[in-house]
């Protein structure tokens, strides 16, 4: 029997999470170079037509689990439902988009089958000691290649952006349901509200020019500068993580304003300009920026992986540059 | 309530960062180590919820020797005790051989809570803690943002992140592996005080086989994965970047701007 490749299909509000299908291009290339092939599974409650967009891709099976317990997302369920079939059908490879919800649950999994966990990757080689694997480190500055020493299915998760979707393959898989799914699955976790995060008022989404700021500004107290080059660029202000978690971007009245952060866990935006001063560049922030159509960084450090996917940089220090830029654009535009 | 709190030493991410000469992990001589940035918040919630309770809280880290100096920071900051898994055969491992020592050094002390970071600045696997849980057998979360303990320790009511700026409010039993994420409270600073009982405090440094764990279980033994090589990532086709003082660069920037990327 060839190898087989499943793909966990991740969900929400009746839609494949863009992530799902970056998943399903990470394993048909998987599987191509395995010469095995590929599976989707897909678990929840009253699934109706996601089993249409799910099967229609390239897929050799799509296995499905509809059941209550799987209404909302929760770890003991989902571990509960996938471990006996994984043990039963013994893939070489278990894929599942890096996101806030498989790395939630996919190391008990890993746990439940003592199978070996690659997370966080973001590119593969077939050597001649087998699969070696690619995964950022030390927050994208470095890249590490790691390999499974160990026998037995891998369980690993892909990076948003590292397997475009557009690169999976459309198809019209044979649905099936998940073998050996035991009965009575319970839910370790009693759901009681979902919550936007900070006030809606803020909505980078739209903006056409954003000033970022990140961790080297250094301080509360410094952030006028870019307040300033932001007005004169009639720009908005973002931020990344560090910044907003520390507390240094305040509204009027005292708070933080957390609905500026920029990033996997805040607002993905796609400005004309996107300046970033003293942002390093780690793949949280990134996913959220990279779609500006020009992005400038300003960084005191030549390597921060920032200056790999801009346009413009300049190696500094941004409390100099800064105000020299206020300047030159006031100039301009003055 | 007694809490365990999980740290991890890292290094600083300002610091210059190099390749150490068997291309496999950095050079640690001349680099700089802090506590992993989720971690310290954690330690905060540790320190804020056995104060709410009236329990305290045991700081655990595996480590080589330097990672005392964080044990150190952690005691000076009001936890009651530390224990360094520091013994050679710990050292070394992926998120699963770590989760093994952890665990059991966890089990060994007795805890109703452990409270980790979400992911490690260094190595990032966000795996290890939600291991330790499947050891002990408990639920945990990943992502947490904000925690109540609820019913004198029975359940506790946890904010989790989802993406895209939304959070989900669920309850989980007790006891719980739960796993901060930076920013959900704001970390205290240590007292002249707190730095001077803290020298006073144990630091516990358990074998292996004091906490009943085979060594072959443990470390690069124990693990799955091997790092083959770390480097700098290739850059691309990377930036243009712009030389000069700062008035000239910036100058040469804004032109740029408007002449060649027309997007001013
Ligand atoms: C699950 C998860 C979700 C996350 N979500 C997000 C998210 O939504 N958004 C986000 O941004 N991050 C997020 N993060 C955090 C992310 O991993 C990084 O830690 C964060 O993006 C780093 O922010 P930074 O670049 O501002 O800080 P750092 O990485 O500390 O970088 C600071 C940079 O400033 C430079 N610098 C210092 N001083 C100066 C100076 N004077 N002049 C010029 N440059 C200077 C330094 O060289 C460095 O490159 C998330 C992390 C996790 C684990
Ligand atoms: N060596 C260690 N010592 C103590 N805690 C650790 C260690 N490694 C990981 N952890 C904990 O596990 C969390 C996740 O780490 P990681 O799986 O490496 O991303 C960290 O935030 C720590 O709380």
């Amino acid at each position: 029997m060839s190898e087989q490749v499943w793909v966990v299909l991740q969900h929400r509000e009746g839609k494949l999470h863009r992530m799902s299908k970056e998943a399903i291009a990470a394993g048909q290339r998987l599987a191509g170079e395995i010469g095995g092939t590929v599976s989707g599974v897909l678990l929840g409650s009253g699934l109706g037509d996601l089993v249409a967009q799910a099967s229609a891709f390239d897929l050799a099976t799509l296995y499905t689990v509809d059941d209550s317990a799987l209404q909302d997302y929760n770890p003991g369920a989902y571990v509960a439902a996938l471990t006996p079939a994984i043990r039963e059908q013994a893939p070489a490879f278990v894929v599942f988009p890096h996101t806030y919800q498989s790395v939630d649950y996919f190391p008990r999994l890993g746990q439940a089958l003592d199978a070996a966990l690659v997370p966080e990757v973001i590119g593969f080689e077939n050597g001649a000691d087998g699969l070696i694997w690619q995964r950022p480190i030390l927050g994208g500055k470095l890249q590490a290649r790691v390999r499974v020493k160990t026998s037995g299915t891998v369980l690993l998760s892909v990076q948003s952006g590292a397997f475009p979707a557009d690169g999976a393959a459309a198809g019209q898989a044979d649905v099936e349901p998940l073998p050996s799914v035991p009965s009575g699955l319970t839910s370790d976790r009693e759901i009681l509200e979902v919550q936007q995060v900070g006030d809606d008022q803020v909505d980078l989404t739209k903006a056409d020019v954003i000033v970022a700021i990140g961790r080297g500004v250094g301080g509360a107290d410094k952030v006028e500068s870019l307040r300033e080059l932001a007005k004169v660029l009639g720009a908005d202000i973002g931020a990344s993580r560090p910044v907003i978690d520390n507390g240094w971007l305040l509204d009027a009245d005292g708070n933080v304003e957390r609905e500026r952060q920029i990033g996997s866990s805040g607002q993905t935006v796609a400005p004309k300009l996107y300046i970033a001063a003293g942002i390093s560049g780690a793949i949280q922030h990134l996913v959220g920026m990279k779609g500006a159509t020009c992005i400038v960084a300003i960084n005191k450090d030549a390597t921060a992986p920032i200056f790999n996917i801009a346009h413009y940089g300049i190696v500094g220090d941004l409390h100099e540059i800064v105000p020299a830029l206020t300047e030159a654009v006031a100039a301009v535009k003055g | 309530m007694r809490i365990a709190v999980c740290i991890k030493q890292v290094p600083d991410t300002e610091a210059r960062l190099r390749v150490a000469k068997d291309g496999k992990w950095l050079d640690e001589e001349d680099l700089r180590f802090v506590i992993n940035e989720s971690d310290e918040y954690a330690v905060e919630e540790a320190l804020t919820w056995a104060e709410k309770t009236g329990g305290e809280v045991v700081i655990i880290s595996l480590g080589p020797a330097r990672v005392q100096e964080a044990l150190r920071k952690g005691l000076a900051l009001g936890a009651a005790k530390a224990i360094h898994l520091v013994d050679e055969a710990y050292q070394g491992g992926d998120a699963r051989a770590t989760a093994v020592a952890l665990a059991a050094a966890i089990q060994n002390e007795g805890a109703d809570l452990v409270l980790t970071g979400s992911q490690s600045d260094d190595v990032g696997y966000g795996s290890t803690a939600s291991l330790v849980a499947g050891h002990l057998g408990w639920p945990h979360a990943w992502l947490v943002m904000g925690l109540e303990v609820e019913e004198g320790g029975a359940t506790a009511k946890v904010t989790r992140e989802m993406e895209s700026g939304m959070n989900e409010v669920f309850r989980l039993t007790l006891p719980a592996v739960i796993e901060v994420q930076a920013g959900i409270n704001h970390p205290r600073y240590a007292s002249l005080k707190g730095i001077m009982k803290a020298k006073r405090k144990p630091i516990d440094k358990p074998t292996p086989a004091e906490l009943g764990l085979d060594a072959a279980s443990l470390g690069a033994a124990g693990s799955h994965l091997e790092i083959l090589e770390i480097a700098f990532p290739d850059s691309g086709d990377g930036a243009q970047m712009i030389e000069g003082d700062a008035a000239a660069a910036a100058k040469e920037l804004v032109e740029k701007l408007q002449k060649e990327a027309r997007v001013l």
